[in-house]
């Protein structure tokens, strides 16, 4: 037999196998069930247009807050990780590997239940601030790790450049090295800003006011509600919705900092 | 030649990297509008030597005097100092992110507290100094290894700097880049600037060069008048390096 003809009888037995699974679970899936629980109009007609208006928006704004927050404290940890003083150093690496070391839901908890209840402490913005905070404190350690890796790799003749032209440390660290080191970790931080949207949802344990809730307690809600899982999926949808085109940005960051190099 | 005159004066220099001595006890001048030229294989601390005149290295003993000011004293300024020295690299090192008037104006702004216009002045004629005045808004990207060379000598120039030191600039060029770079600095030795150059370019250090400096294993095995030392080293190694570099 030729090596063509060989290749073809594989690659026909390979796509039968596919289509006799595909076949298999259309067969046996319940369509009259995922219909009726995931698709039913009459429930999905009821989450508009809050699903958009309130639970998408508090998503995102939480996630911007959250991030923008973690990118500050991130940049001063991973300043303090390059320190030449040992304190800051060991301050920096106990307060990273702490927070990553432990699963986010963990410190939402925390912050939302625990602090409050052991110091009387008010959280600014209330319960929904607490999980938020939460998310700056966790978020700020990931990120800090990228920042720190971006700002080695800026090369030690840059830096050199500028002190040698007689500039400052701090004058050199905020327009010669930050400056690159944030180019070089655009992808990565798409990718954490990513992570966050998702990780809004953890916020659904702090059990908030109708106004403040985000997507993914807005269609838990309403599901117990209609007893039906319709809300769930349109969340999914929405999730998608957002994420997806970050996703595909990042990738294409990714290549083109391929191709600069 | 005495101390007073002298642009740099390096005396009982000792660098250590851990435990491998790489600069053993160095004494060296650079008289005020003389270039001098150090030569020598790779490892013999040549380049160690011109970073720890403008202190990218921290010498580990010995003093060295740049215009009558001791840098290894602590209570020195050492950003004033450097400002005053312009350094050009082997590998340019000019910053990606901004094109060349912002290079050219970067340092001239936040240490010399020029304003935007005068540092914008002061750039334009460094550029058509070293032949570039066209390529003001290219990025370093766009730019030839040897435009790019140009552009961080022009860098350099603009902060007024009482001398220039130079490592290795042609190093990293392709052969024919190689002449622009060293028209420029031809020129600049000829306007009387001080110059201190780490080159493997013995035609440039005839032609330019008031001093030839060769070294090795991190001392100074001999040094003077370079179509002297090249024609004529005294040596053994020296006679050895230049025979095959020549």
């Amino acid at each position: 037999m030729k090596r063509s003809t060989r290749t073809k009888i594989n690659r026909g037995i390979l796509y039968a196998i596919l289509l006799v699974a595909l076949g298999i679970v259309i067969l046996l899936a319940d369509w009259a069930a995922i219909k009726e629980n995931f698709f039913d109009v009459a429930v999905l007609e009821t989450l508009w247009p809050e699903i958009v208006t309130v639970a998408a928006k508090n998503t995102i704004v939480y996630t911007i807050i959250s991030f923008v927050g973690g990118l500050v404290i991130a940049l001063v940890l991973a300043l303090m990780k390059l320190s030449p003083i040992g304190p800051y150093r060991w301050i920096a690496t106990s307060y990273i590997e702490f927070f990553r070391g432990l699963p986010a839901l963990v410190v939402i908890i925390g912050f939302g239940f625990a602090v409050p209840i052991a110091f009387g402490w008010r959280p600014p913005g209330g319960t929904i601030g607490a999980g938020i905070i939460a998310l700056i404190v966790v978020s700020g350690a990931y990120m800090a790790e990228t920042i720190r890796a971006g700002i080695q790799a800026v090369p030690k003749g840059q830096s050199e450049a500028a002190r040698s032209l007689g500039m400052s440390s701090s004058w050199t660290t905020v327009s010669v090295v930050l400056p690159q080191a944030f180019r070089i970790i655009i992808p990565p931080l798409t990718n954490e800003f990513v992570i966050l949207i998702k990780d809004t949802s953890l916020l659904f344990v702090l059990g908030v006011a109708a106004s403040e809730r985000e997507l993914t307690t807005f269609a838990r809600d309403a599901v117990t509600t209609n007893q039906d899982s319709s809300p769930l999926l349109a969340a999914a949808v929405l999730y998608l919705i957002i994420t997806l085109p970050l996703t595909r940005l990042i990738a294409r960051l990714e290549r083109r900092t391929q191709r600069a190099r | 030649m005495t101390a007073a005159t002298a642009a740099i004066e390096v005396r009982e220099l000792h660098k250590y990297f851990g435990d491998n001595e790489v600069l053993k006890g160095i004494d060296f001048e650079v008289a005020h509008g003389h270039t001098v030229c150090v030569i020598g294989p790779s490892g013999s601390g040549k380049s160690t030597l011109l970073r720890c005149v403008n202190l990218l290295e921290a010498p580990t003993s010995g003093t060295i005097v740049v215009e009558g000011i001791d840098i290894t004293d602590p209570e020195t300024d050492v950003d004033a100092v450097r400002s005053r020295i312009g350094m050009v690299f082997q590998s340019f090192n000019l910053f990606p992110h901004l094109n060349v008037l912002g290079n050219l104006t970067l340092a001239q702004r936040r240490v010399r507290k020029r304003s935007k216009d005068e540092a914008e002045e002061i750039a334009r004629q460094n550029l058509d100094r070293v032949g570039l005045a066209d390529k003001i808004d290219a990025f370093p990207a766009h730019l030839s290894g040897g435009q790019q060379q140009r552009v961080a000598i022009a860098r350099a120039l603009s902060m007024d700097p009482d001398m220039m030191l130079f490592d290795e600039p042609t190093s990293a060029l392709d052969p024919e880049l190689v002449g622009d770079v060293l028209g420029v600095m031809k020129e600049l030795a000829h306007e009387g600037m001080t110059m201190m150059v780490v080159t493997h370019e013995m035609g440039f250090a005839r032609e330019a060069g008031d001093k030839l400096v060769f070294m090795d294993g991190g001392v100074i095995v001999e040094e003077g008048d370079p179509t002297e030392v090249l024609a004529n080293p005294q040596h053994q190694r020296t006679q050895d390096f230049l025979s095959k570099v020549l």
